[in-house]
Order: C-alpha cells, then sequence, then structure tokens
C-alpha cells in the first residue's frame, strides 16, 4: 500500500560496472574486480614513482640545500663544530643521538636499552609496566649507584637518572641530573667546581618557546665543552 | 434519505484532544471495560499465564533473540543446578526463568486485551444463510430488478465473489459486498458500536455493506466481494487478536539493533572467561550467565512485542483498524496532513449565515422568496437556509401540502439555480413590484450561484443592479459563498431580491490542533473543491498551513505524490470510489467506515467512526508507539552500567581485591551482589509492563524538547534507578542463609 | 616535575593551531572532492593509465576499485619485502619472512602501520620509500576516499546508490590535498632537525672512544606523511620518540599538529558537502570533547605518576624522552591513540596504569575522536546513526539522520560494522591469551600481560598501530592473527561504509522539520559522546577490569 523509493536490498547484491552496465553474477564481479585490480596496480606503480621516488628525492634536495646541517644527522665533531657528512673524519657522534660516557670524568646520559646502552641499530625502551617488579628493582639500583657515584643522598637523585628513555638514544638529561654531576665531574677532571657548574648552567637549554617540552642539558655538548674546556 | 444520519462530524461533539475519549461509542466502553484500562491486575497476569508459558517453545521464542538467549542461559544453568545444587545456583536458576516467564507473560497480556474484542466480533459471525440469487450470470450482471429473482438459501460460508444474495429487514447480511440493488437501513453497531442505524443504498458512495451488520427496513440486493474467511470482520478478528501479526519495519530495526548489542555481550562474557582463566579467577558458567542476561538488553527484548501489540490496541480503542503496523509507524512519520475541508476542519456543509436584501427590498420579502425556493433544495445548503429563515425572521416551515400547484425547479447542472413556480393565487405575501399584478400571475423564484441568477434575471428584461453585485463580492472576498435570489412575476422583468450568505463553519478547536501539529513538524494542507478565494479565507480561519483549492481526485493524488518526490510521508482521509487512488498512494489512508469498499481496500486503516479528524489522533498513537519503544531501549542499555559496577567486582574481588572499590552500592556479598543483579533485571520487567501497554506520556512538542525530557526521563533515569533497586533487593536476599 | 600550566599551555598552542587550519584546510577538502574538474596532470594520468575517472560509480564498483586497488598494495609491498635483499638501497637487510612480509603488508595498506620489526635493521631505504612511505599516503587517500563517498551518500537525494569515482578521490587525495602538505611538512621536520639523506649505517667513534652507528636515510618525507596520514610506522624501532624523528619539543607539536590536522578538519568538509555546516561543528564538538577528555585523563595520570615504579622513580619518566617530559608525552600519546595514527614519542607499555588504560580506551572507541584520515569521521557518523537510532525514536519517528530514514538495512549495516571490530579484538585477545603462542609474547606479567595482549589486537583491530610493546610478536603467530585482525578491522568497516554510502545516495532526503531530530545542538552532541562511551565501556569494561582497571585500582 505504501510505496517507499528505496531500492530493495537485493539490488545490493549486484554489482555495476563503471561505464554503468550492469552485471548480473558473482562471475561478472570476479571479472570486474580482476579489472579493478590492475587498474589498481596501474595506478599503484605511477603512485610509487611519485611518491615513492619523486617525492623524497624532491624533499631530499630541498633539504640538502636549505638545512644541510639538519638533513645529515646534525653531526657534530671533536672541535664542537658541525659536519655534513658522516664521512667526515672528525666526526664524534650526532646531537640528537645520546652515545655513552661511563667514567666518572664525563657527564653521564640517561640508562639506556637500546642495545647494550646508546645503540642506534637498537632503539626502544624498556617496555617495562609502572608495577613491574623487575623495573622496581632496576630502578632502586640505580638509585643507589648513582647515589654513591656522586656522593649525594639517594632521595636526590632525579627521575630521569633513574629511567630509560623510549628511543634508549635520549640525547639529554635534566638540569637537575646534569647539576647533580657537576661535582664529581670536577674532581674527576680537576677542574675548578665553580667552572663546571657555570658550564652546566650555560649548557641547559630551557623549554622551546618557552612552554613547549622540558628544560634539558644535551649531554654530548656539555661534555665536548667540557673536553675544549679542561684542554 | 437523510444525511444527517451520516455526517462524519457530529456537530455537537467538540474536536479536542481525545475526541472518542469525550463521546465514547457504546462499543468503545464495552473495549474498554473488557481490556482493562486500569492497569495490570494479578487477575489479569493470572489469565495471561497459560498463553505465557506456551510462548516458552524455543521455537516461538527464536523471533526474539534477546529472549531466546536468555532461555537457552536458564536452560543451561538449570542443568548445573541439578548437577550440583545449591541456594545460589537454585536462586539465580529460578530468576533466570523467571526473566523469561515475564517476558513472555508481557506480550501475552497484551495480546488477552484484543482477545475480548476478538470474541465479541465472533459473535457477529455465527453461521447464518444466505438467500442467494439464482439466475445465468448475464442477467446477475444487470443491476435491476434481481430482487423479483428467485433464491436459495445457503450457508453464508460457502459465498463467493460474485455471489448475489438478497437481504431484507431483519436479516444478517452474509459477507462482505456492494448494494446494488434498493436502499436500506442498517444497523452496523456489531461492527462500529454505533447503534444508530446507517443507510446503504446502491451505486454512489454508500453502497458498501459488511457482513454480521443487519439490514433494519426494507430490502437490498448485495453483490459479495469478499470470499468467507476473509471479510472485514475476519480480518479485524486476526488484527485485534493479533495472530497475523508481523514485526513492523521499525520493530524489525530495533530487533537488529538488540541482536547485535547481545552478540556483542556474547562475545564479551564468552572471552571474558579465558581472560579469568589468565587472571587465575576462573568463572563459573552460573556466574557468567548471569552476567551475560544482565548484560543484553532484555527489558526492551521483553516489552518489545508487548509495546506493538499494545499500541495497535490504542488504535483499536479509539475504534481504527489498522490494516497493518507498518502504517501505524508510518503515522509517526507522517510530515503532512490531507484535511478534506468538508466535514474535518468545517461541520459538515456550508450554511446560511445571513440575509441581505438588495435596496428597496424588505428582509421580510427576501426571507420569504428564500424559504420558498429553498423547499425543493434537499442539500445540507438548503436546509440551513430554511433553518435561518425560521429561527432568524420567525417564518414558519411550511408543509409541502401548502403550496397547491407549484412546481418545483430542481438544481441542474445546467441552469446551477433551483427554485419553484407558483400559481397565481399561491400563498405568500407578494412583493409589491413597480407593475403590480401579472398577466399570467405565475411568480417564479429562483435560488442559485450569482452568476447564474443574474444571467436569467438579464435573459427576463430585468437588471440586477450594482448593489447586487457590490453584495456578492463582499461575500466572496469573505470567503463565503453568495446565493443569490431573484423573482419574476408572469411576464415582467425578473428582479433580484437579496443575497444569501453561505458560510462555512470552521469546527471549534482545531486551530490548537494545528498548531500543535505544526509544533510537531507536521503540515496540515486542506483540501477543498472551493474556489482559491474561499479556501484561503476558511484556511486563514482554521489555522491550516495550506490550500489545495479547487481540487479534483487528480489534484489530489498529484499533489500526494509531490509530496513524498520530496521525501515526505503523507496522511489522509477519505471515503469515496474516487479517493481511492490517492488514499493507496498516501503512506497513511484512512478510509471512512461509511466509505465505499474501494477507498477501504485502498486505505490502510479504517476509521470505524468515520471521523476524519481522527487522523490526529493517529498521528500521535503512531508516535507515542515509538517513543515507547525508544523511552525503553534507552532505558534498558542505561541500566547496564548499574549492574557492571553490581557484578564485576563481585566476580573479580577474589583476586584483585582493589576492585571492592567499584563495589559502590556497597552489596553485602559477591553472591547476593549478582543474584540483586539477576533479580533486578527480572522485575524491571514486570514492573514496566504497565508502561509498554499504556505507552509513555505524549505530549506534542518539538523534537528537542521532547528529546530532552525522554532522554533525562528514561536515559538518566535508567542510569540511577537500578542502583537503587538492587541495592534495596540486595538488603533482602543477603537475608537468604547460604547467599550472604 | 612538569607544572599542570604548562601541559595546559602546550594543548592551548595546539588547539590554537587546529583551530587556525580547521576552517581552510576542512573547506578545501570539501572543494576538492566537490569539483567537476582534473588538474591537467591528473588528466593526462588517467589517460595514460586508462582509468576512467568520471563514471559516477555504485557503491560495490566504489569498493571494488578500492579492493582492487588495495590488493595490488599488499601484493606489491609483500614483493617488495620478500625481495629487498635483492633490490638496491637494502643496507644488507634481509628478505622479510613470509609472515612477517604479510603483516607489514597488510599493515601499511590498511593504515594500520603495526610493525613487527625494526626499520633500522630490517628494512632498506628502498622499501621504506618505495614500498612504506607509499603506502603511507594511499592509506590513508583510501580513507578519506571511504568517508567522502559516504558524505556523498548523505548530500545526495535519490541518486541510484551512485557515490563518485574511487579513481578520482583517491587520485585527488594525494595530488591535492597529502603530497603538498607532506612536503611542507617535511620541509619543517627537516629544520628542526629530522634527517633527509640516503646514507648508509656508519660507524663513528664517540668523544669516550666507543662505536657508534649513526643512520641516515630519507626520513623526513616520510615522517611528514606518517603524522599527516595517521598511518605511524616509525622509519626506527623508537618511532617518534628517535630523536632523528622526532628531535626537539617543536618537532613534537609540529607531529602531533600534523595527526591531527586532516581528521580535525573533515568535519567541516562534511558540513559543507552536506550543506549544512552545523553537523559538521555537531561531529567536531563531539570529537574534540572526546580528545580533549583523553588528553586530560592521560596528562594528568602522567603528571601524578600513580603506580610503584613511578612513585619509586620520582616521576613516570621511563619509557619517555627528557626533551618532551611528561606533559608533552601525554598530548602524544593521547593524540596518537585518539587517531588511528599509532606513533609514539613514549613507550606506552610504561605508561602508568591508567595513563595506560585512557591510550586503550582511545583505540576502543573505534577511532573516531578524532580517528584516522576518513576513517574517523566515517566511523563517527556510524555512532551518529546509533546515536540517532536510539535518541530518534524518542521523538516519534523513524530515526533519520541528515534527512535519511534510518530502515532496517540501514540499521543492519551499521549493527555490523559496530560488532565488527569488537569481535576482531575479544576473538583475537581471547585466543592469544587461550594458547601458549599467545601468552609466550608477554613481557609483563599479571593484569599487564593481558593489556599487553589485549592492546595489541586492539591496536591491530582499529588500525591504530602503536603497541604495549613489551608483547614479543615477531612470532608467525601474531604476525598471522594481527594481520588478519588489521585486514578485516579495515575492509570489513570500509565494505559495509560503502553499502551505507550506497543506501544513503538511492533514498530521497527528507527535509528536516520541527519534528525532525535536531542533530547539530549541544544535546546531540552529549548524546553522541554519550552513546560512545556506553557501547564501548559496555564492549570492554569487563576486560579492562582485568588489565587496566586492576592496575589502575591497585
Amino acid at each position: 500500500m505504501t510505496t517507499t523509493p528505496s531500492p530493495t536490498p537485493s539490488t545490493i547484491a549486484h554489482q555495476a560496472v563503471s561505464s554503468g552496465r550492469t552485471s548480473r553474477s558473482g562471475g561478472a564481479t570476479a571479472v570486474a574486480f580482476t579489472r579493478q585490480t590492475w587498474a589498481g596496480a596501474r595506478v599503484l606503480i605511477a603512485l610509487t614513482l611519485l611518491l615513492g621516488v619523486a617525492y623524497p628525492l624532491a624533499v631530499t634536495a630541498v633539504g640538502q640545500v636549505a638545512f644541510p646541517w639538519q638533513a645529515n644527522g646534525s653531526l657534530v665533531t671533536a672541535d664542537g663544530g658541525r659536519a655534513r657528512s658522516l664521512a667526515d673524519d672528525d666526526v664524534v657522534g650526532s646531537a640528537l643521538i645520546g652515545q655513552r660516557f661511563d667514567g666518572p670524568e664525563w657527564f653521564h646520559p640517561r640508562p639506556s636499552e637500546a642495545g647494550e646502552g646508546y645503540d642506534p641499530l637498537a632503539s626502544g625502551g624498556s617496555n617495562l609496566g609502572p608495577l613491574s617488579p623487575d623495573l622496581l628493582a632496576t630502578v632502586e639500583q640505580r638509585r643507589a649507584r648513582v647515589a654513591a657515584e656522586n656522593d649525594v643522598a639517594p632521595a636526590a637523585v632525579p627521575a630521569d637518572a633513574l629511567t630509560a628513555s623510549a628511543s634508549g638514544l635520549d640525547p639529554e638529561i635534566s638540569p637537575a641530573y646534569a647539576r647533580l654531576q657537576a661535582a664529581r665531574v670536577a674532581v674527576a677532571r680537576n677542574l675548578p667546581a665553580d667552572d663546571v657548574d657555570a658550564l652546566v648552567e650555560g649548557a641547559i637549554r630551557g623549554r622551546d618557546l618557552g612552554l613547549l617540552g622540558e628544560p634539558r642539558v644535551n649531554v654530548l655538548e656539555l661534555n665536548l665543552a667540557l673536553e675544549t674546556m679542561g684542554r | 434519505m437523510s444525511s444527517t444520519l451520516m455526517d462524519p462530524a457530529d456537530p455537537a461533539e467538540p474536536v479536542g484532544p481525545m475526541s472518542s475519549d469525550a463521546s465514547p461509542s457504546p462499543r468503545a466502553e464495552v473495549r474498554r471495560r473488557a481490556t482493562g484500562r486500569q492497569g495490570l491486575g494479578p487477575r489479569q497476569l493470572a489469565v495471561a499465564l497459560p498463553a505465557a508459558l506456551r510462548k516458552l517453545d524455543p521455537r516461538e521464542l527464536r523471533r526474539s533473540p534477546v529472549m531466546f538467549v536468555v532461555e537457552v542461559g536458564a536452560a543451561a544453568c538449570t542443568v548445573l543446578t541439578v548437577v550440583s545444587p545449591g541456594v545460589f545456583a537454585v536462586s539465580i536458576t529460578a530468576w533466570l526463568w523467571a526473566t523469561v516467564v515475564f517476558a513472555t507473560l508481557a506480550e501475552s497480556v497484551a495480546e488477552s486485551r484484543g482477545k475480548a474484542q476478538a470474541a465479541s466480533l465472533r459473535a457477529s459471525q455465527a453461521q447464518t444463510t444466505a438467500r442467494k440469487v439464482t439466475a445465468p450470470q448475464d442477467i446477475l450482471e444487470y443491476t435491476g430488478g434481481l430482487a423479483a429473482l428467485p433464491t436459495t438459501e445457503v450457508p453464508s460460508a460457502s459465498l463467493h465473489v460474485g455471489d448475489v444474495v438478497v437481504v431484507a429487514a431483519g436479516e444478517t447480511i452474509p459477507g462482505d459486498g456492494d448494494v446494488i440493488e434498493g436502499i436500506a437501513s442498517v444497523d452496523e453497531s456489531a461492527i462500529t458500536g454505533e447503534s444508530a442505524p446507517v443507510i446503504r443504498e446502491s451505486g454512489g458512495d454508500r453502497s458498501a455493506v459488511t457482513g454480521g451488520t443487519t439490514v433494519l427496513s426494507d430490502r437490498v440486493v448485495v453483490r459479495i466481494t469478499a470470499p468467507a474467511g476473509h471479510t472485514f470482520v475476519d480480518r479485524m478478528i486476526a488484527l485485534v487478536e493479533g495472530s497475523e501479526r508481523r514485526k513492523t519495519p521499525n520493530e524489525v530495526a530495533l530487533n537488529v539493533l538488540l541482536t547485535s548489542l547481545t552478540i556483542i555481550f556474547l562475545l564479551a562474557v564468552a572471552t571474558l572467561q579465558p581472560f579469568a582463566v589468565y587472571s587465575g579467577a576462573r568463572q563459573s558458567l552460573l556466574v557468567l550467565v548471569a552476567l551475560l542476561v544482565c548484560l543484553i538488553p532484555t527489558t526492551i527484548g521483553a516489552l518489545l512485542s508487548a509495546i506493538g501489540i499494545a499500541g495497535m490496541d490504542r488504535l483499536v480503542q479509539r475504534n481504527v483498524l489498522a490494516m497493518s503496523g507498518r502504517a501505524v509507524e508510518a503515522a509517526g512519520d507522517v510530515d503532512v496532513l490531507l484535511l478534506d475541508k468538508t466535514g474535518t476542519i468545517t461541520l459538515g456543509n456550508r450554511q446560511a449565515a445571513e440575509l441581505i436584501p438588495v435596496e428597496g427590498v424588505e428582509p421580510a420579502i427576501l426571507a420569504d422568496a428564500a424559504q420558498l425556493s429553498s423547499m425543493a433544495d434537499e442539500t445540507p445548503e438548503g436546509r440551513s437556509i430554511l433553518v435561518l429563515v425560521k429561527e432568524r425572521h420567525g417564518l414558519r416551515a411550511r408543509e409541502s401540502g401548502e403550496l397547491v400547484g407549484a412546481e418545483l425547479v430542481a438544481f441542474t447542472a445546467r441552469t446551477r439555480m433551483s427554485g419553484l413556480n407558483l400559481p397565481a393565487g399561491g400563498q405568500g405575501p407578494r412583493s409589491g413590484g413597480p407593475d403590480g399584478g401579472s398577466q399570467d400571475g405565475v411568480r417564479r423564484i429562483r435560488k442559485g450561484a450569482a452568476a447564474a441568477v443574474t444571467s436569467w434575471v438579464h435573459s427576463t428584461g430585468g437588471h440586477a443592479g450594482p448593489d447586487t453585485a457590490r453584495i456578492v463580492d463582499a461575500i466572496s472576498a469573505s470567503g463565503g459563498t453568495p446565493l443569490v435570489v431573484a423573482e419574476q412575476l408572469g411576464s415582467a422583468p425578473a428582479r433580484v431580491l437579496g443575497v444569501v450568505h453561505l458560510k462555512d463553519v470552521v469546527k471549534q478547536g482545531l486551530r490548537e490542533r494545528f498548531a500543535e501539529l505544526r509544533a510537531m513538524g507536521i503540515r496540515t494542507v486542506m483540501v477543498t473543491g472551493d474556489n482559491a478565494v474561499t479556501a484561503r479565507a476558511i484556511a486563514l480561519e482554521a489555522g491550516v498551513d495550506d490550500v489545495l483549492a479547487e481540487a479534483t481526485p487528480e489534484d489530489k493524488l498529484a499533489l500526494i505524490r509531490r509530496e513524498q518526490a520530496g521525501g515526505r510521508l503523507v496522511a489522509m482521509a477519505g471515503d469515496g470510489t474516487n479517493d481511492a487512488p490517492a488514499l493507496a498512494q498516501a503512506d497513511v489512508g484512512v478510509a471512512m467506515n461509511t466509505g465505499t469498499t474501494a477507498a477501504k481496500e485502498a486505505g490502510n486503516m479504517v476509521d470505524l467512526d468515520s471521523n476524519p479528524t481522527k487522523l490526529i489522533e493517529i498521528v500521535q498513537i503512531g508516535k507515542q508507539l515509538l517513543i515507547t519503544r525508544g523511552a525503553l531501549t534507552t532505558f534498558s542499555i542505561a541500566n547496564d552500567v548499574a549492574k557492571y559496577f553490581a557484578i564485576l567486582p563481585a566476580m573479580f574481588v577474589l583476586v584483585f581485591p582493589q576492585l571492592e572499590v567499584l563495589n559502590v552500592m556497597g552489596l553485602s556479598s559477591p553472591r547476593s551482589a549478582i543474584l540483586s543483579a539477576v533479580v533486578f533485571n527480572a522485575l524491571i520487567i514486570i514492573a514496566l509492563i504497565p508502561l509498554s501497554l499504556r505507552g509513555v506520556r505524549y505530549r506534542p512538542a518539538a523534537a528537542a524538547v521532547m528529546l530532552r525530557r525522554n532522554l533525562l526521563l528514561y536515559g538518566a533515569g535508567g542510569l540511577i534507578a537500578p542502583f537503587v533497586g538492587i541495592k534495596a533487593i540486595d538488603l533482602l536476599v543477603s537475608l537468604l542463609p547460604g547467599i550472604s | 616535575m612538569s607544572a599542570p600550566w604548562i601541559a595546559v599551555g602546550q594543548i592551548l598552542v595546539l588547539v590554537a593551531a587546529l583551530a587556525a587550519v580547521h576552517l581552510p584546510l576542512g573547506g578545501y577538502l570539501a572543494h576538492v572532492f566537490m569539483s567537476p574538474r582534473h588538474l591537467r596532470i591528473e588528466r593526462a594520468g588517467y589517460r595514460a593509465l586508462r582509468v576512467d575517472p568520471d563514471a559516477d560509480q555504485r557503491w560495490s564498483m566504489y569498493l571494488l576499485s578500492l579492493l582492487g586497488f588495495s590488493l595490488a598494495s599488499v601484493l606489491l609491498l609483500f614483493g617488495l619485502e620478500r625481495l629487498q635483499d635483492r633490490l638496491p638501497l637494502s643496507l644488507g637487510a634481509p628478505a622479510m619472512d613470509p609472515a612477517g612480509a604479510w603483516n607489514t603488508a597488510v599493515s601499511f595498506t590498511t593504515n594500520t602501520n603495526w610493525q613487527w620489526y625494526s626499520g633500522e635493521v630490517s628494512a632498506g631505504h628502498l622499501l621504506q620509500m618505495a614500498g612504506l612511505t607509499v603506502q603511507n599516503f594511499a592509506s590513508a587517500a583510501v580513507g578519506i576516499t571511504v568517508v567522502v563517498a559516504l558524505i556523498r551518500g548523505f548530500a545526495r537525494s535519490g541518486g541510484g546508490g551512485r557515490v563518485g569515482n574511487f579513481w578520482s578521490d583517491l587520485v585527488r587525495a594525494v595530488v591535492r590535498v597529502l603530497l603538498p602538505l607532506a612536503v611542507v611538512a617535511a620541509l619543517a621536520l627537516i629544520a628542526t632537525g629530522v634527517i633527509q639523506n640516503f646514507a648508509a649505517h656508519t660507524e663513528v667513534t664517540t668523544l669516550a672512544g666507543g662505536g657508534q652507528h649513526l643512520l641516515g636515510g630519507p626520513v623526513a618525507s616520510q615522517e611528514a606523511i606518517k603524522e599527516l596520514g595517521t598511518n605511524g610506522g616509525g622509519f626506527f624501532n623508537a618511532n617518534s620518540a628517535h630523536p632523528f624523528e622526532n628531535p626537539t619539543p617543536v618537532s613534537n607539536l609540529l607531529e602531533i599538529f600534523l595527526l591531527l590536522a586532516i581528521p580535525f578538519s573533515l568535519p567541516r568538509t562534511f558540513g559543507i558537502m552536506v550543506g549544512d555546516r552545523r553537523q559538521g561543528w555537531a561531529i567536531l564538538a563531539a570529537m574534540g570533547t572526546l580528545w580533549l577528555v583523553a588528553v586530560g585523563l592521560l596528562t594528568w595520570a602522567e603528571l601524578s605518576g600513580p603506580g610503584a615504579v613511578p612513585q619509586a622513580a620520582g616521576a613516570a619518566m621511563e619509557g619517555k624522552e627528557t626533551r618532551f617530559g611528561l606533559a608533552a608525552s601525554a598530548l602524544f600519546a593521547a593524540s596518537t591513540t585518539a587517531t588511528s595514527t599509532g606513533a609514539v614519542n613514549a613507550t606506552h607499555d610504561s605508561l602508568t596504569a591508567p595513563g595506560g588504560g585512557v591510550a586503550l580506551f582511545n583505540m576502543m572507541l573505534g577511532e573516531v575522536s578524532p580517528g584516522g584520515t576518513g576513517s574517523g569521521l566515517y566511523g563517527m557518523l556510524v555512532l551518529a546513526i546509533v546515536a540517532v537510532f536510539l535518541a530518534g525514536l524518542m521523538v516519534g519517528r523513524t530515526p533519520e539522520y541528515l534527512g535519511k530514514k534510518i530502515g532496517r538495512p540501514e540499521i543492519t549495516v551499521v549493527a555490523l560494522y559496530v560488532l565488527t571490530v569488537p569481535a576482531i579484538i575479544l576473538v583475537g585477545t581471547a585466543v592469544a591469551i587461550a594458547t601458549p603462542d599467545g601468552r609466550a609474547g608477554i613481557l609483563n606479567a599479571g593484569p599487564h600481560g593481558l593489556s599487553e595482549v589485549l592492546y595489541a589486537f586492539t591496536s591491530a583491530g582499529n588500525n591504530n598501530g602503536s603497541a604495549f610493546a613489551g608483547l614479543a610478536v615477531a612470532t608467525p603467530f601474531y604476525n598471522t592473527a594481527l594481520g588478519l585482525a588489521m585486514l578485516l578491522g579495515r575492509f570489513v568497516p570500509i565494505a559495509l561504509v560503502l553499502a551505507l554510502a550506497g543506501r544513503f545516495a538511492g533514498q530521497t532526503t527528507t527535509p528536516a522539520g520541527a519534528g525532525t531530530l535536531p542533530t547539530h545542538g549541544p544535546l546531540f552532541v552529549g548524546l553522541l559522546v554519550v552513546v560512545a562511551l556506553v557501547l564501548v565501556g559496555l564492549t570492554y569494561i569487563p576486560v579492562l577490569s582485568l588489565g587496566a582497571i586492576a592496575e589502575a585500582l591497585a
């Protein structure tokens, strides 16, 4: 009695090819699908040339011209200068990638879960949960060790000294952790404590734009400055 | 024949909300008593219980996936309980079964309301004999003198479509059919509950008769149009009993959603066991079933079909038969109401409101002429002139015997005038025309459309005069209909005496009704054969949104198609055969019971009271049906939140003591918490049966207002109620030994 | 460590940036997909490729085109992975094993970008560029095409079920939207220190005298589209925590902005295309509310640092980078899980229990707040239909959304949509947790271990790609199962959405009136948010109560 203009559900099952012709069997659907897959392959190959070749090459070309240092990994040299190629002999690392520093004469980075520590071929974190007994034990061990190494009260050790970063390559530590290490480094290097303190204060980078992220100290840059100063 | 007998709208009846309640037909009253509007008593539950238990048959219950899952769960728990009985296991199992029974009970209570009506309808169906005309087919095709042909008595059940029967006074009409010869008064109270007899006659729009009704006077010949077993009464019985009930589109759609929710919860609970095992908290099947039953939307699942049946029942209580549930739902969606002006918006027909004499004519003279000219006018307009003349001008009605030799001039389409010719010396005061007496002395009085009468006056050499045109224009401009009265004495030129102002009288209370509809987003369109000016004036007075003037049946159909093409749903009422295409095209077509078979076949509802204004109530009932479903669905789902707070801590507090924080209700023990949730889940079904039968309270309002109110009531209410209910049940349940 | 106001400040800067691009980007997207004109280069391409960009396709044909393209994508990617040792620029990376290759091919084609491998050792430059970067664009574009087809379904009246042309939509999404934005974003990222070169791994002598391999690669060009296309697959294992992918707090905010930009602009596109911008505002408000609540909760969780380890360490810094700190890590985590990105700048496995729970719940919402490019909007529109269906009845009409009636066929499709992903997640997690192969991968014991598995299937089923990465998934079991989860979780919903688009396109639009449920006011927005939360809550609360909830309350 009442008529609704909507199509019957059965039309859903039927396919129409793009030219508008209607086909009514599963076989025709298979044919249409095969044709669409070939069309898809052609489009995909075109997109691969555009997006997989032309686009990265173009971005690389512009990036290498406009921001050559950054595009090549923010490489630094032993004298504190910048390098543009990994092939340069005096490259000591990337300002963005943390390195292992073990002895008392160095400012130490955060604990790292990347391989044996700061291995860029194995970036990653511990993935241990907030209630993990293993991690809890590790944190307590680190607290004791850092407190002992730097001769401070265990409670004074900041969180970043006790926890591994997500990348395992965190190039930075908190200003608190840097300050905490200054005295030890000064003693080990036989430098005036005030000078090292001043170095640390000078190395503190505030929040980006005063708002973003956290204040931090780049360990490689700090240690490089230390080396320069010690010479 | 008297048309007041069949006037669809009783002028004395105010058209307010629930007008059928205001003046209930006796039958409707009977129905109400039989079905118990007062609510849900223990007696009703007891009566419905056997049917409810029969509905536990899984084959039948499968139609409601939600309840089917509950039944399977209850069966599984029964097995477990038999294997390892205990107070907790027995209680859970018992309440799971109670949940299923409450659901089937709701449905059978709803159905029992229709049973009483079906029984009284069946009484009218008692085997009767029919006097079947036995004659060759070609003679039967001829529609005259059939009553005189020989007949044989056959059982009414053996009648076929096309058979011709003769029914005389005192006999029951053996089946549905059309009167093809004769005229009779028929008592249709068995169907409509209306005790006043109606006239049925061959030809025209009053020819349909219904099997089971009784001829009171005279004799008619009826051609059967419906085979035995498929008559109107049969359909009515099926409808009110719900035996032919099929799920309506929206009900099916809702069921799909509920089924998918059930599957999601089934997955959530089924996969919970491996997770619980991993966590060292393996759960018993009993508890998992309890959780599942509490989560799946049992409340709406249990009440869904009862809501549908009750919705149809509410229509039946208002003497409307919906031929499909789809139509009831569509009524809720209606965007446009097509309302016939006559009988729906205005009181029947136009009525004489005033007599306006032209300059120089005494009112009494005009009144006399108007009365005389209307003697031959059997139309309601004509009779209203007589009434006006009597009431306003004190002229008593004349008997036809008083007018010896008067020659009545009937209205014809060609002349578009009616009137009479009085021989010389006839009764009544002569108007003192300028030429006094006339040669032949015949007094001719004519009344009719202005153009027709004016041209008649001109043809006799007379003049209508500027006064006439002024009065006629003024009446037309006001939306009224002018009827010009003129007389001719002898062979003198005729002259205009004055004008009768016919006016449509708009029913009281309609303005408010239309305003409500507008608030609900429904546009009202008045359909009338009047000219545009007249139509617009009445439309303005009645407060409808739009008019279709000078409408032909084709125009009506075109209008419906146009609205539908714009995506709108259209409802209309109609009774004539030429309404049938429009009724069929409309999404909701309400045929008047007094109408033709064609109209009744075309529409998807029949109003036994033949009151077109009822469209508005039908729309409201449709909306109420949908709202009730939505409200209980929302309520049902909102309930789950509290059940999680009851059951989840209870399940896992042993392995994760910290989850006790979630036991915000402070339920006394894990077992009592789970049992309380199950008990609440079952009892809420019983508690909501009355609401699902009655429908949620409905007040016309804008959608946003309604949504806010219902969300608050059923959404927020559904969130809070179980916290209170489960806590209360827990206080009782914890007294059971073996639970706390 | 970090004052709450700093967190609020970062959020405000981000919101301001998103607000600034909402109108222009949303409007531009609408223009792109409504314009009848092809660019000259596009036309040349269509001619060369023998593809008809003007055929107005039925939904079923649109779907076949999409599936054909995706099948070709999976096959090409699978081939590149299996053959990478024989291709140039492989840097010595071996061919992937079949299960791993299947997983990665599906992963990048479905916009999930789940990674069982670590990019620095398993993928050479060619695979990264020609394989993975291409799919970063293509899968994002596919998501956009689906929502565009759905929007057309709403916008058209009696359109015979025709929903547009897949090829034209795909090419436009790539050429006119993603590629130009990616070029700008890539250059901006290089400026902050993201690398873009073709150098091979080179060992340098560190300052302290040790050896360290420094890596090269076309990272910025991939990083840009990885965020912009809500992909999330990292060039390196550490993903956006790696200093070469995300070197500074500025690059961090830029990346968060990029991954939110298109999903938060599409509601505007939707509003314009359906001819009622208020509808777009409502969807945006619902998405924004859910996102903001998640950001707020996650930030609160990380700043307050509940749980034994954060309490012992003094802050929840495990698995977080110094330069980002707690607030910027929380903002990233909430945004990457609220979109289907899955890039991470912190290890989600080490988030606080409530924080990790929020990340998990974000994905469980079905990636709708604001979700992936295209997929977020179509997911939210499906939820809107559910909300309309429930609430619509309460105004006494057959439910309708944007003038389209929600009858049995429509609600059936919607019900299947709502059912699909939870079924994948729950069944997948249950199978994994019940089998030794599945349990073998778990790193953290107890509730957190359950969360790891649940997170993996939730991430795969919702095409997010982030992980509680302690779970060892480089096994045939997980590679196969999660690959299946990603595939079904992507294409079953897409097929259903396109079917819905076809249904709607074929329906005559009912004009709105006073009786129509208004779907643009605060009331509806609130309803939509509650429906999303309740629907998802009811589905997952039982399993969460054994995982994140038990952990958070411990």
